[in-house]
């Protein structure tokens, strides 16, 4: 006769194993849900990061139309591969604004220049506080904003080419 | 050729690993006159060149590192030709699959080492022991050569690598991840001793003695780790907290705190023959905290800074390897613990049931632990994301971490085997008086919250119990044990001051300053010098030069950083530390508020650096102890051979 209790710990190591399995076999979603998804973007003013775009503020995402919200800075390589992907989104109707991380003007423009501008408008965040606000935590990250201010989608990382109708379909239903 | 060298030498070592698991578990099965036992002969040989050439294998790696060979695919991904040496070396283990071969080497190399020292235990119970070794040594080459190769070979060699991380590049991190696993890996010998020790139901203080030493070793390993771990997460990533109860920061706490209830149980069952099953249950639970925190680490099933490896296989091949090998152990635990003859029994009023409610409250604070780090996996599982910090954390540990600290005030003071609490009162009061004046000198300072105000306390009172044992004692023949136990239990009061004084008494003052301007935080005044820009070796920062005076004493220099590395690209914050007495002035400087103003963050942390110096108490009470261990069992081995010796002799 074997006293129960020493088995135990094996049922309790059984169960997380059970847990960890079923996990690990589900579809891991690639992304943090932002928290903010749903939530409208808080009050924000910034200066334009360079000369040839104006700055941007809450205001100007509430016209009702609805943005991409991209968060890039020119020190960052994955944001230099972003490019073409931002400026197929361009090409296919999309309003882009942005908002430059820690950057300096001269940074900026040199990298608008080498890789593009699909820009309408670029704020100035030097401090990351809008970043923080809106739940980034990284650079490059793209929000798809509704024309209420409305954060409807967050994506994490680069934009890949295969991923720019999923980012349009988006944008779609934030019109609607 | 380097690189095929080493996997080839892994292919080797894996089949060493085969070799010693099959000899060593059917000698030990079949034993004495079976035509089996004559494979005795090949286990400890197996184990030791598995050990030689599982270390030349690593070393290739290390080789391939050092010359930044960019035709072999890890050192692409992780190292660049700009780096300085030491960070190109440490490239090798700061990432998975250098990490994981790091983990083995280790394994392989004490499984070596009990080969060629350990000769106490009863043959049968070594060879148990060394198959188990081989068995788990066996999963991880399996893992390596599978499923994360770190030999192999770019198509087209890179033409500059990727870099390393730059939070990584720091030489405290460097040695970091080896530190955490030497840890890890002695508690794997104390697992294959444990299973050992089940296999041939030899549980005796013989085995105890084996087995104290490897767990004494990674006991002070994850000591040492823990704490160097949580400095460096203070000074490196500026937000002046020392612990954020993150998954990996729990990895190595878990196993740490199985490791001290094991470390505890292994003492008594070693001197007092007692807490049988619970010193094999722990030798299990505390090799089972080390790979399910490996696992939740590497498998990238929970989100965390430190996820290297966030790929579902390996996650998969891990958990695989964790079901076998710890719900192997489990089961046989289950089956054979009752068979294990209970121990001397004792009363609870004793050394030894002091030590057993210990080991049931650091059981608690494990499960505490463990339950907070994996609830974010079971309410995933219904579709709702979570995540827990320290609001359940802190309370929910402190629940059985409080009661416990009452305990070890007491536990060292009581007598084995049966005391009465009479005659202990004394001290106690004593202890108890100093607790109180504590809790009466943190109430008048300023009222900070209920738990800072009982760690201190608390941590007042222990501080004065821990050296009570020396009472009445002859202090140059005191066994180095006991020093050790009461450097280590002083540390722990020492580093729970440190915690509560942070949280209850510390300041912080966000500032946007024009150069020259002065900003007050607690006793200090610090001014904006100036700042300017400095370029590192692969990196440039702005640095701002402060001059920080101490209630209108001599200015000290500070110069915080704001760093930015271009391979990969990524902003670290340099922090400035001002280190008194006293406490700590924090300093980190942030970016530019608008063209003349620059934002400055500062603290002042009134003994925070009581935690980190009671963290190297504690470790060195583990080295004490273990000093102290290893010379009786060198004494006691003189002995017997002068008798075997003398014995011979009157044979003759």
């Amino acid at each position: 006769m074997k006293p129960w209790r020493f088995f135990v710990p094996l049922a309790v190591f059984s169960a997380f194993v059970g847990v960890a399995a079923w996990q690990l076999t589900q579809p891991k979603d690639e992304f943090v849900h932002s928290a903010m998804i749903g939530k409208p973007v808080p009050e924000f003013a910034m200066r334009a990061a360079s000369a040839d775009r104006p700055g941007l503020a809450l205001a100007d995402l509430k016209d009702g139309k609805p943005k991409l919200l991209n968060i890039w800075a020119s020190w960052c390589v994955p944001c230099a591969a972003e490019a073409p992907q931002l400026a197929a989104l361009q090409a296919r109707g999309a309003t882009i604004v942005g908002v430059a991380i820690r950057d300096r003007p001269e940074d900026v423009a040199a990298f608008l220049d080498r890789y593009g501008n699909p820009f309408t408008r670029i704020g100035a965040d030097d401090l990351s506080e809008l970043q923080l606000a809106i739940g980034s935590s990284g650079v490059p990250e793209t929000f798809v904003v509704d024309g209420k201010g409305i954060i409807r989608y967050q994506h994490i990382g680069d934009i890949r080419e295969s991923q720019v109708p999923m980012i349009l379909e988006k944008l779609a239903e934030a019109g609607q | 050729m380097i690189a095929e060298l080493g996997l080839a030498a892994l292919w080797l070592a894996a089949a060493l690993a085969a070799l010693q698991l099959v000899s060593g578990f059917l000698a030990a099965r079949h034993g004495g006159e079976a035509a089996e036992a004559e494979l005795a002969v090949l286990v400890r040989p197996a184990a030791i060149v598995q050990g030689v050439v599982c270390v030349f294998a690593f070393a290739m790696l290390v080789c391939l590192f050092a010359r930044t060979d960019l035709s072999v695919k890890l050192v692409a991904m992780n190292s660049h030709s700009m780096k300085p040496m030491i960070f190109k070396l440490a490239g090798a283990w700061g990432n998975h699959e250098g990490s994981m071969l790091l983990w083995v080497t280790v394994m392989s190399a004490a499984g070596a080492l009990i080969a060629i020292v350990e000769r106490r235990l009863p043959e049968r119970t070594m060879q148990a022991t060394l198959a188990a070794q081989g068995f788990v040594a066996l999963g991880f080459y399996a893992f390596l050569l599978f499923s994360s190769n770190p030999f192999e070979r770019l198509p087209m060699p890179a033409i500059e690598g990727n870099g390393l991380n730059p939070l990584l590049q720091d030489i405290g991190l460097a040695f970091h991840p080896p530190t955490l696993y030497l840890g890890y890996v002695g508690l794997s010998v104390a697992f294959s001793f444990a299973v050992g020790a089940l296999l041939t139901r030899q549980v005796t203080p013989e085995f105890a003695r084996a087995m104290r030493p490897w767990v004494l070793g990674a006991w002070i390993f994850l000591t040492i780790g823990i704490t160097a771990g949580s400095y460096w997460a203070y000074y490196e990533l500026g937000w002046g907290g020392w612990w954020f109860w993150d998954p990996v920061e729990n990895a190595s706490l878990m196993p740490w705190l199985a490791a001290t209830a094991l470390l505890h149980s292994a003492s008594v069952l070693a001197s007092r023959d007692a807490l049988r099953a619970w010193s094999i249950m722990l030798g299990v639970v505390a090799f089972s905290m080390s790979m399910v925190g490996t696992f939740l680490v590497r498998s990238g099933i929970l989100t965390s800074v430190h996820a290297f490896a966030v790929d579902p296989e390996r996650g998969s091949f891990i958990l695989a390897l964790l079901a076998i090998y710890i719900g192997g152990a489990l089961a046989v635990f289950g089956l054979r613990a009752s068979t294990i003859a209970e121990g001397e029994r004792f009363a609870l009023v004793s050394r030894e049931g002091a030590l057993v409610i210990n080991n049931v409250l650091l059981s608690a604070i494990l499960g505490v632990v463990l339950l907070g780090t994996l609830y974010p996996l079971l309410t995933e599982a219904l579709g709702v994301r979570v995540s827990v910090g320290p609001p359940y954390f802190d309370p929910a540990s402190a629940i059985f971490a409080l009661p416990m600290l009452v305990v070890m005030a007491a536990g060292p003071l009581l007598r084995w085997r049966r005391d009465r609490l009479q005659r202990v009162r004394r001290p106690l009061i004593v202890a108890g008086a100093v607790a109180l004046a504590a809790l009466l000198v943190a109430l008048a300072l300023d009222g900070p919250g209920i738990l800072p105000l009982l760690g201190l306390s608390l941590g007042a009172g222990l501080a004065v119990a821990s050296v009570l044992p020396l009472r009445g004692r002859n202090l140059r023949r005191l066994p180095l044990a006991t020093w050790g136990m009461v450097v280590a239990h002083l540390g722990i009061a020492v580093s729970l001051i440190g915690m509560a004084s942070d949280t209850a008494f510390s300041e912080e003052r966000l500032s946007a300053l024009r150069v020259g301007e002065t900003a007050q935080v607690g006793p200090w005044r610090v001014t904006l010098q100036s700042v300017s820009p400095v370029a590192g070796p692969n990196w440039n920062a702005l640095e701002g030069v402060m001059l920080a005076s101490y209630a209108g004493g001599e200015p000290a220099r500070l110069a915080p950083q704001a760093r930015s590395f271009w391979a990969p690209p990524q902003e670290t914050t340099e922090s400035a530390l001002q280190t008194r007495w006293n406490g700590q002035l924090y300093a980190v400087l942030g970016k530019a508020a608008d063209g003349q103003r620059w934002q400055v963050r500062l603290w002042w942390k009134p003994f925070v650096t009581l935690i980190w110096l009671g963290g190297l108490m504690i470790a060195l009470g583990g080295v004490l102890a273990l000093l102290g261990n290893v010379a009786r069992d060198l004494k006691r081995r003189t002995v017997q051979r002068k008798a075997a010796a003398r014995r011979a002799e009157l044979a003759r």
